[in-house]
């Protein structure tokens, strides 16, 4: 009796397990994107929950299926931390049919899934991380580094700045690897842009009082404060400069800054500051009207506008939706071709080109914070101050030394 | 030369701050043998009771000052009545974990309404400005942050070593027992004491809120040195976390003049010599 339990159950799961008749169909019959961020940390602001909706407007806006089969969105909190990343992700492709993991703001935790996404043949698409090296040095064959990384932030913002005149500088640095790469970066290309470096100083990360660095600054004589940290030490650095008199008399340049910073501080703090990004709601009709979608979406508590990991995020997922419906199969490998073959063509990106090594290279602007007196509505923040072309925006192939690009 | 006043100064201005916070923390664990570890997150209410008045009611700085004090020494009472009183016949460990989880729910609550990357609290119109001295800017706002902390400070000094009220209270910690046979209600005297040591934090919050983000994170930032100022000071010493507040806001602002990366460990560096050479710590007396 067990006997034959045992071979009907065999040949069930035989049965089961056996492969759908057309070999490129899609697998498990659901595409399944996870949404893997920071739910309740530093960047779950710029990032967190607002991550979460643009995947599922972007999945809605498809129509929520694709080739006939259902696109399902699930999503994790990383906690920052390397190893809760790389543990969900390795549940989710194990067990749960996660075809393709998205954002992973944190260059850590970022880092910590490539891999393990590599070794099961699973894509990443990156949103959130800046480090150049995950296009680089680190670079994996089903990975994407979608929105920004730190070479586009230190060439915007330094290039740029140093060409408005402000070709002296003085950096506060975020004292882990992330802001140090950062300020080394920037300096770099200040000096190769005919500025001066005068001098920096290392802070701890979650520092609350800025006033000894600004001290510091302010004593430097520098045109230009370079702010090589992020979220909530960047917002504590303007808040302080202003109070210490340090702006209007010096300039700050922040190389990563987003708008959820900017409202956070409100015009009368952020105004004047030079920053580059990726994407800015008021940039014409089409991210307007994107936008504005984002911001009244009834998911979105607070009404919050979305910052360039979010809006990224939704040009992202839907690119890969796209190369999903056209080669008729979520297999990792032709749809990654696809997607690589593929110029993006939409309001976050203009002709943007994914590389061979991951990196998608797509126009950014530099823009100065409004005053409070040329807001004419609400959210209206930014004056753009130019366009940077995407060849000026983001390192060329051969400079990121992709091992898998080099290898050919 | 002009460089290292300029950090004095500042160091002072933090100092200010650790003194405010740690005081209360003394006050508690003097009285209440409670690890107070919810200091940091009351301490963040009080700048968030301070900017949601502003927000929905219009109540400015100077009511602000008052009000959220107030606010954040009833919710004190109403914790201590409920829940903290329940603990003292236990180890202290007790007290520390149901603070500790309090500190979670209350940050997470926060969290959760407010999002992660705070709110700005204007400076006060009569407190905007700032005046050159020379050898550096100072903005008057930080000026009166020294000013009023130090006052607050000296006055509860005063009251608890100097007064009679003062007198029952330190009696209190030395033997409660007696002190109830002599006619004091002592359950309320340790409910008023706790609401107010959790007050002082509230209002070291709306002191600090024109300063720093508003944001849940920014008790969970300073609490750890302050509990470090604390042990240093000496548990339960109220004058020694004063002057010992005081004093590690300036050794930290020489730190960050002569060696930058190590401004954020210079306090707990001293607390381990502390330890080792003086473990009741410096004001503190062994019992």
């Amino acid at each position: 009796m067990t006997r034959i339990l045992r071979i009907s159950l065999v040949a069930l799961l035989t049965l089961a397990a056996s492969p759908a008749p057309a070999a490129d169909a899609i697998s498990d019959n659901v595409v399944k994107i996870g949404v893997l961020s920071d739910m309740t940390g530093f960047y779950s602001d710029l990032a967190g929950a607002g991550s979460v909706l643009a995947v599922k407007m972007a999945v809605d806006d498809f129509g929520g299926k694709v080739g006939g089969k259902p696109i399902e969105v699930i999503s994790a909190d990383h906690q920052n931390k390397a190893d809760i990343a790389s543990n969900t992700a390795r549940k989710w492709f194990d067990e749960n049919q996660v075809d393709i993991a998205v954002d992973m703001v944190n260059s850590g935790t970022a880092m910590a899934v490539m891999p393990v996404a590599a070794e099961k043949k699973r894509i990443t698409l990156l949103s959130g991380p800046a480090t150049t090296a995950i296009t680089g040095e680190k670079c994996t064959a089903y990975n994407i580094h979608y929105t920004y990384n730190n070479w586009s932030l230190a060439n915007g913002t330094g290039r740029e700045v140093v060409k408005a005149g402000g070709d002296s500088w003085f950096f506060i640095t975020a004292d882990y690897v992330f802001g140090k790469s950062l300020e080394e970066d920037t300096a770099a290309v200040v000096k190769a842009s005919g500025g001066k470096v005068l001098g920096s100083v290392r802070h701890p990360q979650s520092t609350a009082d800025f006033s000894s660095y600004l001290l510091q600054a302010q004593a430097s004589g520098a045109k230009v404060i370079g702010m090589a940290n992020a979220g909530a030490d960047t917002i504590n650095t303007i808040k302080q400069a202003k109070e210490f008199g340090v702006t209007p008399k010096q300039t700050l340049a922040g190389l990563l800054v987003f708008i959820s910073d900017v409202n956070s501080l409100g015009l009368d703090i952020a105004k004047g500051m030079y920053l580059t990004t990726a994407f800015y709601w008021d940039l014409d009709d089409q991210t307007r009207a994107w936008s504005k979608r984002f911001q009244n979406h009834p998911d979105n508590k607070k009404k919050a506008m979305p910052t360039m990991v979010q809006a990224g995020l939704y040009s992202a997922v839907t690119h890969y939706l796209n190369a999903v419906k056209a080669v008729g199969t979520d297999a990792a490998d032709p749809v990654i071709a696809k997607m690589k073959a593929t110029p993006v063509n939409d309001f976050f990106s203009r002709g943007g080109v994914i590389g061979p090594d991951g990196l998608h290279r797509h126009d950014r602007v530099l823009a100065q914070v409004k005053a409070p007196a040329d807001s004419k509505y609400p959210r209206d923040y930014y004056k753009i101050v130019k366009k940077i072309p995407a060849a000026e925006a983001f390192p060329s192939v051969e400079a990121q030394k992709c091992p898998l690009v080099v290898k050919k | 030369m002009r460089a290292l006043f300029g950090q004095l100064l500042v160091g002072l201005i933090n100092g200010s701050f650790y003194a405010l916070l740690s005081l209360g923390l003394a006050i508690i664990f003097g009285l209440l043998n409670v690890v107070n570890f919810s200091h940091g997150a009351l301490y963040m209410t009080g700048a968030f009771v301070a900017w949601m008045g502003l927000q929905s009611l219009g109540v400015p700085y100077w009511g602000a000052l008052l009000l959220s004090p107030i606010a954040v020494g009833l919710l004190g009472v109403v914790i201590e009545r409920t829940m903290l009183r329940r603990l003292y016949q236990l180890d202290h460990l007790y007290g520390l974990l149901l603070t500790f989880g309090l500190t979670l729910i209350i940050e997470g609550l926060f969290h959760h309404q407010y999002g992660n990357s705070g709110n700005s609290y204007p400076v006060p119109e009569l407190l905007q400005g700032g005046s050159d001295l020379g050898f550096m800017f100072l903005p008057r706002y930080r000026a009166w942050v020294v000013v009023v902390s130090v006052a607050v400070c000296l006055a509860s000094w005063f009251v608890f070593e100097r007064t009679r009220l003062g007198s029952y209270l330190r009696a209190g910690t030395e033997n409660p027992r007696l002190l109830q046979a002599f006619g004091v209600n002592v359950p309320r005297m340790l409910t008023l004491t706790y609401g107010f040591g959790v007050a002082l934090a509230g209002f070291a919050g709306v002191m600090a809120a024109p300063i720093y983000q508003v944001s849940p994170a920014m008790g969970s930032n300073l609490i750890i040195v302050v509990f470090a100022v604390v042990v240093i000071g000496g548990m339960g010493s109220i004058f020694g976390s004063i002057v010992t507040g005081l004093g590690l806001g300036l050794v930290e602002g020489l730190t960050k003049y002569l060696y930058p990366p190590a401004a954020s460990t210079v306090v707990f560096i001293i607390m381990a010599v502390v330890l080792l050479v003086r473990p009741a710590g410096l004001f503190g007396r062994q019992k």
